[in-house]
């Protein structure tokens, strides 16, 4: 261990110097932003110029020699037991040359025991049941087709309230789990099932229920209490689901489309009884997952079937339909929510209860805003899963977040109005965290908040209003997280890592890390990942890619910075302490000789050096276990909406978003990840929505016609501020963004909408009846 | 939300959903019968394709290309699957997403929605062809500039519907910009950036 100085806090703010200790394989303390060359700055995507060229190929894109064509068979009923299956006649189609049958289903909760028919049972409308690969598309659609399957159709419920009800359809006769992820999907183990309903889940893992809530309500001045509901949201990628798959005898080669490349090789390996070793997963470009792109999936169990029986390497991607019905989607959400105060706007108690269904799967809960964003003595939550015949949810973009924000956000703007006080004067007094303190500041100059008028005192027919809303999302990592530094012969250097770039800007940032370290220029660093023949990178999901990754790879060049100035420094006639990577050169700190980095790679020992690191621990240690960091991605969004109080059409004019998301290391991928987090928070006040249809238990809107999702014309004024935020946690201490950018923004426009209006709405999507329906017009 | 232009041009113009309305899909075979084509909706002179796949000729990119096609193929499939052309993306395969827009005769449209038979004798450009060999045009380096594109994937239509309104209007509006890419979805929220990419693109253009 070494002891180094770190810059901590936040410029202009609270900046101070912190001393650690660090490991002595570990680089020295970087000093903020400023005083760097790459880091920080907003060095251009290094893979645009392949996406604007039309030449970056995704799995869609995929054309191996001999590929079939995948494509899959789906239940049209919500409910059903299979019977039986002829395939022969789809087997004795011209074209067809595998049909695989599922024995079972790979997604959502996992029933424990029950009979085994050897076919899947069916448990939503669009629930895989077998795949045909063929010579084309065309071929394989007809063969589906001449598929024989004997149902016996049960009951069904589609509806959460319905599936509340005692007596309704039971989705699941036995006991249910599914593995929780850091990110919010599946959930706790063995919590009581009863009827369709599982739960409560009372815990997080920022601890369980505190003190004692009625005692709390007890002690309150005023309270604020409401029933809030949102709906479900389906993640909508434009690439769909899928996978090339190409089985041969040593080795099974996988292009997937997903957001873990070693989750998709290890349950690869685990369900063909392969070894790792024996399993390749690449995913080079992906076109979008938010959340819902991990694992197999039945679709990839089929594809990988298909070309062990064809012996020909097999596409099969989604259609937009199945991506809807059964790949994941946002839970739905039920909530009371009620807050107990002093008359001077001290929190005494936060009592919440959620129902939400993620169809057959787990992990409906709303998150824990609630429990982390405000200090308060007093809180108990207690979130229960309803099951329903639909496809299962999936982690979306900070799971249950945004359910839970706007519920707490809205009540706490009601508490300051009951309190008579301004809603961030009341903020700036319940809420601890430096940085949101920051960023209300920022946030309410960027929006001009003092012009804010009392609720619903606009006049005209269309009222303008402003609302804020904040959020948390914990300091995620994955400690499996490795990079490989190599620097070649011909002067080339390269980093490699298994983790992927789903749009976030992964590349670029690795290329900024790596030059900074070398003294190099980013277009001169060449990175490759998504493939699991590179060292395993953390899954991009929890926001944890530049919390994970980063420190690893610049870990990685700065051991082959050891190496190469070792090798350097007889030739130079120097010690190797005493030299630097600076522009290209090696330079000596006491002579100041120098010799061209180039030529130094070219006298090498050997014609590469490859180094490696992983993602070690925090300095400092971890929060909790080995997964989250200290302190929190705090954020504000403000949002200003107009409202046409006679059709209810509510226009989101603009927003503001300050977050935090440590050291920035690319202002202006962080501007379009924020864009994107904010543009989708617009979508799910104002638009999405999945309509089941009661009756048929089948969803009416699979489509993207119908399924309606902010396009250009919705598109608001955004404008996003970023703080710096120093805590010294790790050699870049940088951390994500996708998620924290989704939380506040459904809730900032809820609040905007009250303001304008004076009268609150509780469910989303506000369409324009809601509104009508709210100022009591229809 | 769907482009006035996206939708099929020309006078002999039908959409895949008309025609396969028309002609009704067999429940055993995919075959397309060739009556209800002819007989239906084309022109008496029209030449008679199918039922199976045809040679066809098209011409991508300053290239001309000889291919197969079947009657009721969508020209993003041609493209995609026989031609190797990936850069068109399918999306939703139904004209509402913009995913799979190309120019036909210098007018955008959505590939999805366009039979392969019917633009043989036109000028088709797609993504791969916007760049003059290795220079790109300036609303495909604006859109580097800009970060306009993130996972990419609705990059390749965002970009010819651009492409499409600067050749139309050298000087646009941030509305007239929003509006030539009202039918285009982003899910990953490139928007902002798209309509500055755009307004640089024509600057540069002067
Ligand atoms: S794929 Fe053609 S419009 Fe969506
Ligand atoms: S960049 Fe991902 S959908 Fe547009």
């Amino acid at each position: 261990m070494r002891k180094e100085k770190f810059p901590i806090g936040i410029p202009g703010v609270n900046l101070r110097e912190i001393e650690r200790e660090v490991p002595v394989t570990e680089p020295p303390a970087w000093p903020i932003n400023d005083k760097l060359k790459h880091v920080g700055k907003s060095v251009k995507r290094t893979d645009a110029i392949l996406k604007v060229t039309g030449k970056a190929k995704y799995t869609a894109d995929i054309n191996l020699p001999g590929m079939l064509q995948g494509r899959m068979l789906r239940s049209p009923h919500p409910s059903a037991k299979i019977l039986s299956i002829d395939t022969s006649a789809a087997e004795a189609f011209p074209g067809v040359k595998a049909v695989y049958v599922l024995r079972s289903n790979m997604s959502g909760a996992e029933p424990k025991g029950g009979e085994d028919n050897g076919y899947p049972e069916i448990k939503y409308a669009g629930q895989a049941i077998a795949g045909v690969a063929a010579k084309d598309g065309q071929t394989a659609e007809e063969a589906l087709k001449l598929i024989k399957v004997e149902y016996q159709t049960m009951p069904f419920v589609v509806d959460m309230d319905e599936a509340r009800e005692p007596g309704a359809p039971l989705v699941f006769e036995q006991q249910v789990e599914q593995e929780e992820t850091g990110g919010g999907g599946g959930g706790a183990k063995g919590l009581e099932q009863q009827g369709n309903v599982r739960g409560p889940s009372t815990k997080s893992f920022f601890g369980g229920p505190r003190g004692d809530v009625e005692q709390g309500m007890a002690e309150a001045d005023v309270i604020v209490e409401g029933i809030f509901r949102t709906q479900v949201q389906t993640h909508s990628a434009l690439e769909t689901h899928g996978i090339v798959a190409d089985w041969k005898p040593d080795m099974l080669t996988v292009y997937a489309s997903t957001q873990s490349t070693k989750g998709v090789r290890s349950e690869m390996a685990s369900i063909f009884d392969l070894p790792e070793s024996k399993v390749r997963v690449i995913c080079e470009y992906m076109g979008g997952g938010f959340g819902a792109k991990y694992g197999a999936g039945n679709f990839g169990v089929t594809a990988v079937n298909l070309s062990k029986i064809s012996g020909q390497p097999v596409k099969l991607m989604l259609d937009r339909k199945a991506e809807h019905l059964a790949v994941g989607n946002r839970p739905n959400s039920w909530q009371e929510l009620k807050i107990g105060a002093k008359k001077d706007g001290t929190l005494t108690a936060i009592k919440q209860e959620s129902y939400g269904t993620a169809g057959i799967g787990l992990g409906a809960g709303v998150g824990r805003v609630a429990q982390a964003v405000y200090e308060c003595p007093n809180f108990l939550t207690e979130q229960y899963d309803v099951f329903t015949n639909a496809g299962p949810g999936a982690a979306f973009r900070a799971p249950g977040n945004p359910q839970g924000a706007f519920a707490l956000e809205q009540l706490i703007d009601e508490l300051a109005e009951k309190l008579g006080t301004d809603a961030l004067e009341l903020r700036d007094k319940i809420d601890n965290s430096v940085v949101r303190k920051e960023e209300r500041r920022l946030a309410a100059k960027a929006i001009n908040w003092s012009r804010r008028k009392k609720p619903g005192s606009d006049t005209g027919v269309i009222k303008r209003g402003i609302g804020v809303a904040q959020s948390t999302w914990p300091r995620l990592i994955d400690i499996d997280s490795t990079a490989e530094v190599r620097m070649y012969r011909d002067g080339t250097v390269e980093i490699r890592s298994g983790v992927m770039d789903i749009g976030t800007g992964t590349r670029t940032i690795l290329s900024q890390i790596v030059a900074e370290e070398l003294g190099l220029e980013p277009e001169q660093i060449s990175v490759k990942i998504g493939d699991t023949l590179f060292p395993n990178g953390p899954a991009s999901g929890g926001s944890k890619v530049s919390g994970s990754i980063t420190p690893a790879a610049r870990n990685a060049a700065y051991k082959a910075k050891q190496e190469i100035l070792k090798q350097a420094a007889p030739k130079m006639e120097e010690k190797a302490a005493d030299l630097e990577l600076k522009d290209g050169m090696i330079v000596s700190k006491t002579s100041g000789k120098t010799m061209s980095f180039k030529d130094a790679l070219k006298q090498m020992r050997t014609s590469q050096i490859m180094t490696s690191a992983s993602r070690e621990d925090d300095y400092g240690g971890f929060m909790v276990g080995t997964f989250i960091s200290h302190g929190d991605l705090g954020s504000v969004q403000m949002a200003e909406v107009s409202v046409n109080t006679e059709t209810g059409f509510v226009k989101v004019e603009k927003i503001v978003a300050a977050h935090s998301c440590g050291r920035p290391l690319n202002p202006m991928q962080i501007q379009s990840q924020v864009n994107g987090g904010v543009i989708q928070g617009i979508s799910y006040a104002l638009y999405e929505d999945r309509v089941m249809d009661k009756n048929t238990g089948h969803m009416l809107n699979a489509n993207l016609d119908q399924y309606k999702i902010a396009f250009s014309m919705e598109i608001p004024d955004i404008e996003v501020i970023n703080i710096e935020e120093y805590t010294a946690r790790s050699s870049t201490d940088a951390f994500g963004i996708a998620e924290p950018a989704n939380i506040a923004t459904a809730a900032a426009v809820a609040n905007a909408i009250y303001n304008a209006i004076g009268v609150r709405l509780y469910e989303l999507p506000m369409t324009p009846d809601k509104v009508l329906k709210a100022l009591n017009l229809v | 939300m769907k482009k006035e232009e996206n939708k099929p041009a020309g006078k002999k113009g039908f959409s895949r959903r008309n025609f396969l309305r028309g002609t009704g899909l067999t429940a055993a075979g995919m075959v397309v019968g060739t009556k209800g084509f002819a007989g239906e909706f084309a022109p008496a002179a029209a030449p008679v394709y199918g039922p199976d796949e045809v040679p066809v000729t098209l011409s991508v990119n300053d290239g001309s290309y000889q291919t197969l096609a079947r009657p009721d193929e969508v020209l993003v499939d041609t493209l995609r699957e026989r031609l190797d052309l990936t850069g068109t993306k399918l999306v939703c395969g139904r004209g509402a997403c913009s995913a799979c827009t190309v120019m036909v005769d210098d007018k955008p449209v959505c590939s999805c929605l366009t039979l392969t038979m019917e633009v043989q004798d036109k000028k088709i450009t797609t993504i791969e062809g916007v760049a003059d060999g290795d220079e790109l045009h300036p609303i495909q380096q604006a859109f580097i500039d800009e970060d306009a594109s993130m996972c990419g994937f609705c990059t390749p239509g965002m970009i010819m519907s651009c492409k499409s309104l600067l050749d139309r209007n050298s000087n646009p509006s941030l509305d007239e910009v929003k509006k030539a890419v009202r039918g285009n979805l982003c899910r990953c929220g490139t928007y902002p950036h798209v309509f500055k990419a755009t307004l640089k693109a024509a600057e540069r253009m002067g």
